[in-house]
């Protein structure tokens, strides 16, 4: 992968500016994005891979391959699942290092946090929280 | 459906009009405010008693001998003689002022639960409660040794009146039920559940957070021991509550905080409490809202309850006659007595889906589990989409509603 985690994130604002700022094109594209997430295997959506926190139900499962760490991902809603694909699509297939240290300023910047009310937010902060944890985890692992 | 079959007489856009917060744009729509179950809006009377105080009159109460100081005790007693007239209680002394519902249940629950709950008695609860009605009860039952039990509710939502005779018994000590459900409007059978409470000696605690508005309650005629409501939910300021309670019984109940107001004397050996209601309301009460309440319930009696219920119901039938034609809407929550309260759910859609896109649309919606996880754990779902109406909604509202919700829904048939 030759594109950097900033590189996606550009991408992703990019693509959000062309909605102009309206919330049904914005909530319409954020599930179409959910609809692209690669299936996740159903022996993989188990209570331990729920992020807590998410008000929709959430499974996030990540694997770690060659030193990097691929990410797995679906959501019992449609909106949901597509926030968490947008974060799938930057982070996963990265080194655990790169993961501990992306700064997400793709949140603040296609207004996220306007737009995704505050109880959605907090469940979009605790994937991102979850994916650092097992960024971390595995970077721990490799020291 | 209908409390009242009598045709209202209110002019809704004069009634629109005092309220600023809803003439706005949310998204880029008009905003369609239909989450008054959570909190209903306030009504610019109730906006400037609270400016008028912090700029005129802002003063400790029952304390200081100067004038700004009797000018705010007069308003904040005023308010509470409103209160006592408003649920027709015997006496100002039996309107206790407290942080909202869920502060008056667990004064109730700790205090009164303290003293009087042994080990054995029970607690009746109803599968319809508001966690606020039940975590209180459960930590108390668990202190003192007590059982909590519930009363069951069938398909429509509402309380099996049959199943009582076996869950009211001797051991029974206290029945805390709402008078309308927040999750699904069901009105319960109040004055039938508290005289047969009554007839085992037990005290009776209704939860009125969701009636106060919608309802004329009388807690005379309905013979309650204790009735909870927030001033939040009937155009009042947010962080204030209401607790009611027999005089008998409040003066056997023990202090709930200790702090300043709510003692006669006190020494280091020991202090002696002050009457009712000032025992249960340690500290500088919420003076300002306290008072800025007294206009909620003015613009209230103004309207006249058989009015405001009147309306609700004409929205209410409307909305629930409109929504049932839609495909794939299922109703959660049927009952035959119900205040403006709509849940539903729609086949394959999840709530927080539909409330974003509704909101996106310009229409405020609670989804979720509405604090009541045992009474969707009933239905066997995570939550529901809720629409609840207040006096100021409109059937052109409702209309613009549906029709959000029609596209909604289209959004996820392709």
């Amino acid at each position: 992968m030759s594109e950097t985690i900033n590189d996606i994130q550009n991408e992703i604002i990019e693509e959000f500016s062309m909605l102009d700022s309206d919330m049904e094109m914005t909530i319409e594209y954020i599930m179409e994005l959910g609809q692209q997430l690669p299936e996740m295997a159903e022996a993989l959506k188990t209570e331990d891979n729920i992020v807590k926190g998410c008000q929709s139900k959430v499974w996030l499962n990540a694997e770690a391959k060659d030193g990097k760490i691929y990410l797995e991902a679906d959501s019992n809603t449609a909106i949901t699942k597509g926030l968490v694909s947008i974060l799938v699509r930057i982070l996963s297939g990265r080194t655990p290092q790169e993961i501990v240290d992306a700064d997400l300023y793709f949140v603040d910047k296609i207004g996220l946090n306007r737009f995704i009310g505050t109880q959605r937010s907090n469940g979009l902060g605790a994937m991102m929280k979850q994916m650092k944890i097992y960024g971390l985890a595995y970077s721990a692992k490799a020291e | 459906m209908a409390q009242t079959l009598e045709k209202h007489t209110l002019d809704i856009q004069k009634i629109r009009a005092q309220f600023p917060v809803l003439h706005q744009e949310v998204n880029g729509k008009s905003l369609i405010y239909f989450d008054n179950a959570a909190t209903n809006q306030k009504p610019k009377r109730v906006i400037d008693a609270l400016v008028k105080y912090y700029e005129h009159d802002n003063a400790n109460i029952h304390r200081g001998a100067h004038a700004l100081a009797a000018r705010a005790t007069e308003a904040f007693e005023n308010t509470r003689v409103s209160v006592q007239k408003f649920i027709n209680a015997n006496e100002p002394e039996e309107i206790i002022f407290t942080k909202g519902t869920s502060e008056s249940i667990n004064l109730v629950a700790s205090s009164w639960g303290r003293k009087f709950l042994n080990p054995g008695d029970e607690v009746l609860i109803s599968t319809l409660e508001h966690h606020s009605n039940i975590v209180p009860w459960q930590m108390i039952c668990e202190e003192r040794g007590a059982e909590l039990k519930v009363m069951p509710i069938n398909e429509a939502g509402e309380i099996i009146i049959e199943a009582l005779d076996e869950l009211i018994t001797e051991k029974t000590k206290m029945v805390a039920f709402n008078h309308a459900s927040n999750s699904l409007g069901t009105i319960n059978p109040v004055k039938h559940i508290i005289d047969k409470a009554h007839a085992v000696g037990a005290k009776v605690l209704v939860d009125g957070a969701q009636a106060s508005s919608h309802l004329t309650v009388d807690v005379q005629a309905l013979n309650a021991d204790f009735y909870a409501f927030s001033a939040h939910k009937m155009y009042g300021p947010t962080g204030l509550g209401v607790l009611y309670g027999k005089r008998d019984i409040l003066e056997k109940t023990p202090p709930y905080q200790g702090g300043g107001e709510m003692i006669k004397e006190v020494s280091f050996g020991k202090t002696t409490y002050n009457d009712i209601p000032y025992k249960f309301e340690a500290g500088t009460p919420d003076i300002a809202n306290v008072i800025a309440f007294n206009e909620a319930i003015l613009f209230i009696n103004e309207l006249g309850k058989e009015n405001i219920a009147a309306y609700e119901n004409e929205l209410l039938a409307y909305a629930t006659d409109k929504i049932t034609q839609i495909e794939g809407v299922k109703l959660i929550g049927t009952a035959k007595e119900k205040v403006s309260v709509l849940s539903f759910e729609v086949e394959g859609i999840h709530h927080f889906d539909l409330g974003m896109w509704l909101d996106a649309k310009g229409v405020a919606v609670r989804t979720g589990h509405h604090c009541t996880q045992p009474l969707m754990d009933h239905y066997c779902i995570e939550g529901t989409v809720r629409a609840s109406f207040s006096v100021y909604n409109t059937i052109e509202e409702i209309d613009a509603f549906i029709e959000a919700l029609k596209s909604t829904i289209s959004k996820f048939k392709k």
